[in-house]
C-alpha cells in the first residue's frame, strides 16, 4: 500500500512537470497525457500486486516443500559403537546405522595387500586404499550400491563377491573390490565411507 | 461460449421432454452436454474394436478407484503394520481377498488396455493434426498411471515393494550435484522408511483423481476434433458417422464384456500369476533380493535403463523412452494418418511393437550377456524408430491411395488394402 501511494505521488509530480513544460499545448493533448499516465499507473499497480502475490506464494510454498525433507528426529545423528574383537580375519558383519547397512570387513592380509597394490589412479572414482581406511585391517563402508541403492552381496563368506573379491550388486551387476571401490558395472562411485573413528583398538564409533 | 454452441445447446434443451431434466438443464446445462457428447456424438462409422480400448481403460480406472477406496479403509500406512494389514485384508476382511486381487491385477489390466490404446493411436495416426494435444494429454495420463502404479506397488511393504521403492527413487540420485538432496527429499530421510511409505500412500490415493481429471480433458479434447478412424481421413458428411448411442455404446459394451471375462479369469484362476514371490517376504532394508524385477508394464523401460552402462545416461534413457512419446506428433512428418495407407511405415511400426515386447522380455532377464547386448540393440531401434525412421520415412514412402470418404470403403469393402 505504501509503495502504491508513493508511486501515485511520483506520477502526480511528473504530471505537474510535464504540464509546465508543454504549457502551450491544448486541452485535448493534456487529457490524452493524463489518460496515458493513468494507464501507466494502473499497469504499475498491477505489476506490484502481481509481484507481491508471487513472492507471497513462493514464501508460503517453502514450508510445504521443506516439510517433506528429513525431519529433525531423522536428522539427529545416531552414533553407533561396534566392538570388533570377535570379528576374525576374513569375516564381515553388517550393522544398521541411520537405517542403512554398514559393512565392516576384517580383511585378510592378502586382501589388504591386493587393495593397497591396485593401480587406483586409473579407476573411475580414483581413491587409494589408505584414503578409505583408518586401520588397514578393517574396511568400513556404507553397504549401498552407488548405482541405484541395492545392498550388494559379499558379506557372507559363501556369498558371491564379484570379479574383484569385494562385493557384488546383483541388481544391475556392479563389482566392488576389497576396498569397496567400484570396478565394473554401472556404479559410478565407490561405496561410501561413513564417518567413524577407532575409540579403542578394536572398537569403532560410527557417526 | 460461441453463438453456434449456444444454439445447439438451446436445441438440445428444447428437445428435452422430461420437465425435471429440462428444469435442471435450464439452470445447469449438464443434461444437454451428456446428450450431445454421449448420445448424439457423431462417431466415424468404420471404427473397429481397437477403438473400444479407451472405454475399457475408463472402466478400469473406475474399478481401480472403487476397489482402492474400500481397500484404503483397511490399510495401515506404517512400516511396522503395512505388511500385516495387507495380510489381514487377504484373510480376515470380508471379501478382502477379492477386492485386493481385483485391485492388484486391475493395474495390469489397466496398463494392458492403455498399451493397446496407445499402439492403436500410433498405427492409425491418431496423434496427428488436429489431435496433437489430445495425444499429449494421453501421454500425461500414461505418466500419471506409472507414478500411481509404482506408489501402489510399494504399499504392501514386501521385499519387492521396498526394493522397487529404493531403486526407483535412487534414479534421481543420477541428477548431477543435487541428486543426493533430491533423493533425501523424496524419502524424507536417509533411506526408504516410514516417511516414504506415508507419502507414497497419500500420492497413491491422490493421483487417481488427478488422472480422472486429465481423462476429462482428454475426452473434452477428443470431442472437439471428433474420433479418428481406421482410414485416418476426416469426416466429410453425415453419411460417414453414426450416433454414439446406441451404435458405439453397444459395440463398446461387448468389448468391455469380453475384456472383463479375461480379467475375471486372471482374478479367479491365476490371481498371483503376475506377482513376485519375494513380495510375500516382509521388507528387509539389509538384504536385497537376488533378482529385482519390476512389474511387466515397466519392463521395456527397465531394459533400456540396464542397456546403457552409464548411470546418468541410463536414467535419461528410461525417462526419455516415455518422454519421447510427447514429441511423436511433431516427429512424424507424413500427412497420411493411417498405416493402412503407409506401406513402409506400417512395417517399421510393427517392428517397433515387437521391439517393445522384446525389450520387455529382456527386462525380466538378469543383467548379463547376451541379454545386455540384445537390450542395446533393442534400445537403438526404440530411439531410432522415433528420432530417425519416423521423421525420414515420409521422404521416400509413397502412400497408397486414400478412399474418397469414410463411407465409400464401407459400402464396397473389396478393394481397400489389408490392415497389416
Amino acid at each position: 500500500m505504501v509503495e502504491a501511494k508513493i508511486g501515485g505521488i511520483e506520477s502526480e509530480n511528473n504530471q505537474g512537470k510535464s504540464g509546465q513544460g508543454k504549457s502551450g499545448q491544448g486541452k485535448h493533448d493534456q487529457g490524452k497525457a493524463e489518460e496515458h499516465q493513468a494507464s501507466e499507473r494502473r499497469e504499475f499497480l498491477g505489476l506490484l500486486a502481481g509481484a507481491t502475490g508471487a513472492v507471497g506464494a513462493a514464501a508460503f510454498s517453502w514450508p510445504l516443500i521443506d516439510s517433506l525433507n528429513p525431519a529433525k528426529d531423522v536428522l539427529a545423528l545416531a552414533s553407533l559403537e561396534v566392538n570388533l574383537e570377535s570379528l576374525e580375519e576374513g569375516q564381515s558383519i553388517t550393522v544398521k546405522w541411520r537405517g542403512r547397512p554398514v559393512f565392516i570387513r576384517h580383511r585378510t592380509q592378502e586382501e589388504t595387500k591386493q587393495a593397497e597394490e591396485t593401480d587406483w589412479k586409473k579407476l573411475r572414482d580414483p581413491q587409494s586404499d589408505s584414503q578409505r581406511v583408518k586401520n588397514p585391517q578393517y574396511i568400513v563402508v556404507v553397504g549401498i550400491c552407488t548405482h541405484l541403492g541395492c545392498v550388494p552381496l559379499g558379506q557372507k563368506e559363501v556369498a558371491q563377491r564379484g570379479e574383484y573379491g569385494g562385493w557384488f550388486c546383483p541388481c544391475h551387476g556392479s563389482h566392488y573390490d576389497e576396498s569397496g571401490r567400484a570396478r565394473k558395472g554401472p556404479a559410478p562411485l565407490n561405496l561410501a565411507v561413513p564417518p567413524y573413528e577407532f575409540i579403542k583398538d578394536a572398537t569403532i564409533r560410527i557417526g | 461460449m460461441t453463438k453456434k454452441q449456444e444454439m445447439t445447446q438451446k436445441q438440445t434443451n428444447k428437445t428435452l421432454q422430461n420437465p425435471i431434466l429440462k428444469w435442471i438443464d435450464d439452470r445447469l446445462p449438464i443434461i444437454g452436454l451428456l446428450q450431445r457428447e454421449y448420445i448424439d456424438y457423431p462417431t466415424p462409422r468404420n471404427v473397429n474394436y481397437f477403438w473400444s480400448f479407451g472405454a475399457i481403460a475408463t472402466i478400469m480406472l473406475l474399478v481401480m478407484i472403487v476397489t482402492g477406496l474400500v481397500l484404503a479403509m483397511q490399510y495401515t500406512a506404517h512400516v511396522d503394520l503395512a505388511f500385516s494389514s495387507v495380510q489381514r485384508i487377504m484373510r480376515d476382511v470380508n471379501y478382502g481377498w477379492l477386492l485386493r486381487t481385483i485391485h492388484m491385477n486391475g493395474a495390469s489390466m489397466f496398463f494392458l488396455a492403455v498399451y493397446i490404446h496407445l499402439y492403436r493411436g500410433m498405427y492409425y495416426g491418431s496423434y496427428k493434426k488436429p489431435r496433437e494435444l489430445l495425444w499429449i494429454l494421453g501421454v500425461v495420463i500414461f505418466l500419471l498411471m506409472m507414478a500411481t502404479a509404482f506408489t501402489g506397488y510399494v504399499l504392501p511393504w514386501g521385499q519387492m515393494s521396498y526394493w522397487a521403492a529404493t531403486v526407483i527413487t535412487n534414479l534421481f540420485s543420477a541428477i548431477p550435484i543435487i541428486g543426493e538432496q533430491v533423493v533425501a527429499f523424496l524419502w524424507g530421510g536417509f533411506s526408504v522408511d516410514n516417511p516414504t511409505l506415508n507419502r507414497f500412500f497419500v500420492l497413491h490415493f491422490l493421483l487417481p483423481f488427478v488422472i480422472l481429471a486429465v481423462v476429462f480433458l482428454h475426452i473434452a479434447a477428443l470431442h472437439v476434433t471428433g474420433s479418428n478412424n481406421p482410414d485416418g481421413i476426416d469426416v466429410k458428411s453425415a453419411r460417414d458417422t453414426l450416433p454414439f448411442h446406441p451404435y458405439i455404446t453397444s459395440k463398446d459394451s461387448l468389448a468391455i464384456l469380453v475384456f472383463a471375462i479375461g480379467y475375471a479369469m486372471v482374478v479367479f484362476y491365476a490371481p498371483n500369476f503376475l506377482n513376485h514371490p519375494d513380495n510375500a517376504i516382509p521388507a528387509n532394508p539389509l538384504s536385497t533380493p537376488e533378482h529385482i524385477v519390476p512389474e511387466w508394464y515397466f519392463l521395456p523401460f527397465y531394459a533400456i535403463l540396464r542397456a546403457i552402462p552409464n548411470k546418468l545416461l541410463g536414467v535419461l534413457g528410461l525417462f526419455g523412452g516415455v518422454a519421447i512419446l510427447f514429441f511423436l506428433p511433431f516427429l512424424d512428418r507424413s500427412k497420411i494418418r493411417s498405416c493402412r495407407y503407409r506401406p513402409l511405415y506400417r512395417w517399421l511400426l510393427w517392428l517397433f511393437v515387437i521391439d517393445t515386447m522384446f525389450l520387455g522380455w529382456l527386462g525380466s532377464k538378469p543383467a548379463e550377456e547376451p541379454y545386455i547386448l540384445w537390450a542395446r540393440l533393442g534400445t537403438v531401434y526404440y530411439f531410432g524408430f522415433f528420432l530417425v525412421l519416423t521423421p525420414l520415412i515420409s521422404l521416400i514412402e509413397r502412400p497408397a491411395k486414400l478412399p474418397a470418404s469414410i463411407s465409400e470403403p464401407v459400402l464396397k469393402t473389396s478393394d481397400h488394402p489389408r490392415d497389416s
